[in-house]
């Protein structure tokens, strides 16, 4: 299957002088799930940006490496280009616009389409009905609402945009697992149902493999170890240092994290 | 009793005149968070530029109109361009610094281009009492301050439908709240700040000409935006009829209290007495009388 979306060794630095990014190459097959693993620090969240263009509006800039999204480069364009193309980032933390309503928080996402008034409502009522509980609230400011509308505020805001990609970041953040689970069940289901493609950023590796598809592990600014999500899943490094499960007893510090030093040679 | 509403009418119809000026500063404020302090140098450069080109080249007024708004709206674009644009997602103190850069260039610029003299202007509308109502009730109402009034309504009616009816209304508010996630969803900040600032120097022109008609067209005229203040913090900044509503407390309080507080004290309270009001109301309601409640999560 061919790449919907790739990045091919991009080096982003923030302020000229601070490297993030130091040759990261992914690809997510178009109609998947691809989830970005890692810790705090390690680049998730540049990635995604990087392929978004917010980047610029943090004084980060690529200046390494290529960003292709269904066979173009897409390195120049703003991301208002990026969102008519298809492409639109839920950003870290929500970022709903506290006073507007959930339903005009919604409204916007649809900003960059030109369509009829019934056009509108028919994608408002599909909003609603992956995310009923939005329905129920949709007159309320979402400054009020609780931590896990604001989440189904922002995929739902991202979703009226009728985007082919949405460049997920870190959806679990502050959440209850159960709501977490609730969103990745919905993720899961646009996936299936409308054939969005997701890359995804999480800190969560457990519930991220669940329902990815394949996944990227990023540690400062590299990515360490690729495959499907079933084999990182089950790899013993991941297993231990990522998912919190270890064989057995203890292991000795030099026995650790093996892909990584099998990898050295690359930096 | 007479003499009340006369009083009352009078600082009315003044509190209008001041919520023009806070209009412009409303807009900004709505669509960008940015206190932007040059509002008031922008209703002196477009007074002064309608007078300038009326005068220098002796264009009838309905032409030199027009042309203003034309140049006001380049202001506009020109300052998201080379002022705004490279400060997105800055803190808000970095851009109402960069406002006040602003405001000092505008007041240069407009003194360069078309000198330091005063100026008169006069609009096709004549301040003197409606002989109608003088006739019926015996008070004197100035015309022009009552038309003044019809124009402050109409565009706030505007404004009114612009951000709470519209697709580009919507993205504002959303621009307000939070510039990266705007920009996130599409939203092209370049675009929708282009526009607010095309507006509200539209707004200054307007406020420019009624003012300029009624004190001259003057350095002095930067100084009335001084005087919006207490209407913000009275209407809140956030909100277009908050604006009108806090103009007419401030017109209406600054004139009774002046007639009628004013001989215990010694008279020449109108100038302070605003902000006095702004400031026990920044005690009770500090986000102002319809203001956007400070949304924050604990």
């Amino acid at each position: 299957m061919s790449a919907y979306l790739s990045i091919n060794n991009i080096e982003v630095i923030y302020d000229h002088v601070i490297l993030v990014l130091k040759g990261v190459s992914l690809e997510v097959p178009k109609g998947k799930i691809v989830a970005l693993l890692g810790a705090n620090g390690a680049g998730k969240s540049t990635t995604l940006k990087a392929i978004s263009n917010l980047l610029r509006t943090e004084r980060g800039e690529v200046t390494k490496g290529s960003i292709e999204f269904d066979g173009k480069r897409t390195d120049k364009l703003t991301t208002n280009d990026l969102v008519k193309l298809g492409v639109v980032q839920v950003m870290e933390g929500r970022h709903c616009f506290a006073h507007l309503t959930v339903e005009e928080n919604l409204l916007t996402g649809a900003y960059t389409r030109k369509i009829s008034r019934a056009e509108l409502k028919n994608d408002l009522e599909k909003v609603y009905h992956y995310f009923p509980r939005l329905k129920t609230r949709r007159t309320s400011q979402s400054g009020y609402t609780s931590g896990g509308e604001q989440q189904m505020t922002a995929v739902g805001r991202a979703l009226m945009a009728k985007p082919s990609m949405i460049l997920l970041d870190e959806p679990s953040m502050g959440l209850a697992p159960q709501i977490v689970a609730e969103i990745f069940e919905i993720v899961k289901d646009l996936n299936a149902k409308e054939g969005v493609s997701f890359l995804l950023a999480e800190q969560n590796t457990n519930v991220a493999l669940k329902y990815a598809d394949y996944g990227y592990i990023l540690e400062n600014g590299r990515v360490v170890m690729d495959g499907a999500a079933k084999d990182l899943a089950s790899n013993e490094d991941v297993k231990e240092f990522y998912l919190g499960v270890s064989s057995g007893e203890r292991k000795s510090f030099r026995d650790v994290k093996s892909y990584r030093r099998r990898k050295r040679w690359l930096a | 009793m007479q003499f009340f509403f006369e009083v009352l009418i009078a600082g009315l119809l003044s509190g209008v005149m001041y919520a023009l000026v806070a209009l412009g500063f409303v807009l900004i404020f709505k669509a960008s968070g940015v206190f932007n302090f040059a509002q008031g140098a922008m209703v002196f450069f477009a007074a002064l530029t309608t007078v300038g080109l009326k005068e220098e080249f002796g264009l009838s007024l309905w032409v030199a109109i027009p042309i203003t708004m034309v140049v006001m709206v380049l202001l506009g674009i020109a300052t998201e361009r080379i002022v705004l644009r490279p400060l997105v997602n800055q803190h808000d103190i970095t851009l109402f610094m960069a406002t006040i850069g602003l405001t000092f260039f505008i007041e240069g610029f407009a003194q360069l281009v078309w000198g330091s003299t005063v100026r008169k202007l006069d609009l096709p509308i004549q301040d003197v009492p409606i002989e109608f109502v003088m006739e019926r009730t015996g008070m004197l109402i100035s015309q022009f301050d009552v038309i003044a009034a019809i124009i402050c309504a109409i565009l706030v009616a505007a404004l009114a439908i612009l951000f709470n009816k519209t697709k580009v209304g919507r993205a504002l508010r959303a621009v307000a709240d939070d510039h990266q996630a705007a920009l996130s969803v599409g939203i092209p900040l370049q675009h929708v700040w282009a526009i607010v600032w095309a507006v509200a120097g539209f707004v200054a022109l307007v406020a420019g000409l009624l003012w300029g008609a009624r004190n001259g067209v003057q350095f002095a005229l930067i100084f009335v935006a001084l005087k919006a203040l207490p209407v913000l913090i009275l209407g809140g900044f956030t909100s277009v009829p908050g604006a009108i509503v806090g103009g007419l407390i401030i017109g209406a309080s600054e004139k009774l209290a002046e007639v009628y507080i004013g001989p215990y004290v010694g008279g020449g309270i109108e100038g302070w007495f605003p902000y006095v009001l702004a400031l026990v109301f920044l005690l009770i309601r500090p986000e102002g009388l319809f203001g956007e409640k400070i949304i924050r999560r604990i």
